[in-house]
C-alpha cells in the first residue's frame, strides 16, 4: 500500500529532479532517434534558442516583447472592461431584485456560449484589430466578476445594509460604502479566475483573428513549420499568464489578511 | 415572490425578449441587418443548414461530428487524469516525480496548444483529441488530488486499524471520499473540452460546430453565425446537465 508519511525535503528534491530529467530526458530521445522529422520535434535547447533569438530579432515584424505588448494591451482593455461592467452590475444586482430578475436570464443563457465563440461577431462588429479581441476577452473575464461580486454582496450581512440605510444612505452610497468593501474578498477571488480566463480567451482570439500578439506570432510560426517559434510562444504565454496569477495572488491575500483583522 | 410567477417568468422573458428582438431589427431597425440577424434571417438560416446543409454537412452531421469527438476525448483525458490524480494523492512520492512537470506545463493555456497539434498532426480528428486531453487532463488531476488529500487522518487510521488494505482501501475508501472533487473536476474539464474544441474547429476543420462558425465568418453569413452560436450553447448546456445527472447517480448521498 502506498506510503501517506511525507517525504523528507531532501527526498522530495531528489524525486522533483528526477520527474523533472525523466521529461526532458524523453524529449531529447525523441529528438535523438527521430520519432518525427527535427522540424517537427525541435530539442529542448533549440526552443530555448529560438526564445532567446525572438527578444532581439522582429518576426512577422515585431520583436517578441513588442508581440507580448499588444496581447497584453489587448488583454488588459477586455479586463478592465469587465471589471468596470461586472462589478457594478453585481452590487446592483444584489441590491434590487428587479435587476436581479432582469440580468440573470440573459446571463445564464449567453455563459453558455463559450466565449471563442464570439470571435466571428466580434470581428464583425469590431474589427481584428483592437475591438474585436477585446469583446472575446470581455466575453471569457465578465462572468467570473460578475458572479463572485453578486455572491459577496447578497451574503453581506442584513444588519449593515438596514443600518446604512437607517442612517440615511442611498443606493449609491449603499453600494460604494457597504456592499463593496464587505465584498472585496470574494470579489477579488473572482477577479483572479477572470484574469486566467481573459488571458485564455486571448489566446484563442489571436489564434483566429489578429494581425500582431504572441497567438499570430504562434499561428505565422505553425503555417511556415517552425515548430521551434510555437513552443517560444506557448513558453511566452505560459510565463505572462503566470505572472499575471501570481500578481492577483498577492492581491488576493492581502484582502484575506484585511478581512482577517476586522 | 408568489409560486406561479416564479414559473411564469421564465417563458414571459422569453417572449418578451424575443418581440424586442423583433422590435429593434425588422420593424424599427435600429440595429442594421449587416451587423446583428433579424428573426426572419436567423429562421431562414436554420432552416437552410438543417435541409440543405452548409460548410460541408448538415446541422446533424455537425452536431455529432462535434459532440461525439468531444465525448469521446472527454471520457478518455477525465478517466486518465483521475487514475493520475489518485496515485499522486495516494502517494508522495509520485506527487514529488510528476508535480513538478505538471507545474511547469500547467501555466500554458489549452489554447495554446492549438498550433502545436496542427503542426504535428494536421486538421484531422487526432489533433483536436490532442488539445482536447491538453485541456481536460489538468483539472481532473488537480481536483481529484485535492479529493483524495481531503480526507482526513483520523478516517484514514480508522480504515487502516479495521484492516483495509490494498484495493479495497482504494475503492471503498480512497475513492468515495473523493467522489465529490472528482465530479468538480471532471464539470471543469467537460466545459474546457467544449471550448477547446469549439476553438480548435474555428482554426481549422472539415466538419462540427466551430466550423460552421468559421465558414459563416468568412461568408460574412451574421444568421448563421448566430445559429452556429445557439447550437453550441445548446451542446454545451445539455452535456453540463447531463454530467450533473450522472453525479446525482454516482454519489446518492450528497446533499444537493
Amino acid at each position: 500500500m502506498a506510503s501517506q508519511r511525507s517525504n523528507g525535503w531532501s527526498e522530495n528534491v531528489r524525486l522533483s529532479l528526477i520527474g523533472i530529467t525523466l521529461f526532458i530526458g524523453c524529449w531529447y530521445l525523441a529528438v535523438f532517434f527521430e520519432i518525427t522529422p527535427r522540424r517537427f520535434l525541435p530539442a529542448p535547447h533549440e526552443v530555448l534558442f529560438q526564445f532567446a533569438r525572438l527578444i532581439q530579432e522582429p518576426f512577422t515584424g515585431f520583436t517578441l516583447g513588442q508581440h507580448l505588448l499588444s496581447s497584453f494591451r489587448r488583454f488588459l482593455n477586455g479586463f478592465l472592461l469587465a471589471i468596470a461592467i461586472g462589478i457594478p452590475l453585481g452590487l446592483l444586482m444584489a441590491l434590487s431584485r428587479g435587476v436581479q430578475l432582469l440580468v440573470t436570464p440573459v446571463f445564464e443563457s449567453v455563459r453558455f456560449v463559450a466565449p471563442i465563440a464570439w470571435v466571428p461577431f466580434a470581428a464583425l462588429w469590431f474589427g481584428t484589430g483592437i475591438g474585436g479581441p477585446t469583446l472575446v476577452i470581455f466575453m471569457g473575464a465578465f462572468p467570473p466578476v460578475l458572479i463572485n461580486t453578486y455572491r459577496g454582496a447578497i451574503y453581506v450581512d442584513r444588519k449593515y445594509i438596514e443600518a446604512a440605510k437607517m442612517l440615511g444612505a442611498g443606493p449609491i452610497r449603499l453600494m460604494t460604502q457597504v456592499l463593496f468593501p464587505a465584498s472585496l474578498p470574494s470579489i477579488v477571488a473572482g477577479l483572479r479566475i477572470s484574469a486566467g480566463l481573459g488571458w485564455q480567451s486571448l489566446v484563442g482570439a489571436e489564434l483566429i483573428v489578429a494581425s500582431s500578439g504572441v497567438g499570430y506570432m504562434m499561428v505565422k510560426g505553425q503555417a511556415s513549420i517552425q515548430t521551434q517559434i510555437v513552443m517560444a510562444g506557448m513558453i511566452a504565454i505560459g510565463l505572462v499568464g503566470l505572472l499575471i496569477d501570481i500578481l492577483l495572488r498577492r492581491v488576493e491575500r492581502r484582502f484575506n489578511r484585511y478581512q482577517e483583522v476586522h | 415572490m408568489p409560486s406561479f410567477v416564479r414559473y411564469l417568468y421564465p417563458p414571459v422573458f422569453l417572449l418578451g425578449t424575443l418581440l424586442a428582438w423583433f422590435a429593434v431589427s425588422e420593424w424599427w431597425q435600429w440595429i442594421s441587418p449587416t451587423r446583428f440577424p433579424t428573426p426572419t434571417q436567423t429562421a431562414e438560416a436554420f432552416r437552410q443548414i438543417l435541409i440543405q446543409g452548409y460548410g460541408n454537412g448538415r446541422l446533424h452531421q455537425h452536431i455529432v461530428q462535434s459532440v461525439l469527438l468531444v465525448s469521446l476525448s472527454f471520457t478518455i483525458s477525465a478517466a486518465l487524469g483521475i487514475a493520475l490524480g489518485i496515485f499522486m494523492g495516494a502517494s508522495r512520492k509520485i506527487e514529488a516525480l510528476v508535480n513538478p512537470v505538471f507545474l511547469t506545463l500547467r501555466p500554458i493555456p489549452p489554447l495554446a496548444w492549438i498550433p502545436l497539434a496542427i503542426v504535428w498532426l494536421g486538421l484531422e480528428n487526432s489533433a483536436k483529441v490532442m488539445v482536447i486531453f491538453v485541456a481536460a487532463f489538468v483539472p481532473s488531476v488537480i481536483n481529484t488530488f485535492t479529493g483524495i488529500r481531503s480526507l482526513e487522518v483520523p478516517q484514514r487510521e480508522a480504515a487502516r486499524m479495521l484492516g483495509i488494505r490494498g484495493r479495497a482501501y482504494y475503492f471503498e475508501v480512497l475513492i468515495p471520499a473523493a467522489m465529490p472533487m472528482i465530479f468538480t473536476g471532471m464539470r471543469l474539464s467537460l466545459q474546457a473540452s467544449w471550448t477547446t474544441l469549439v476553438a480548435s474547429e474555428l482554426v481549422g476543420a472539415m466538419l462540427g460546430l466551430g466550423s460552421i462558425l468559421n465558414q459563416a465568418a468568412q461568408d460574412i453569413n451574421p444568421p448563421m453565425i448566430l445559429v452556429g452560436m445557439i447550437f453550441v450553447a445548446l451542446c454545451g448546456w445539455l452535456m453540463t446537465y447531463g454530467l450533473g445527472r450522472l453525479e446525482r447517480l454516482a454519489i446518492p448521498w450528497r446533499p444537493l
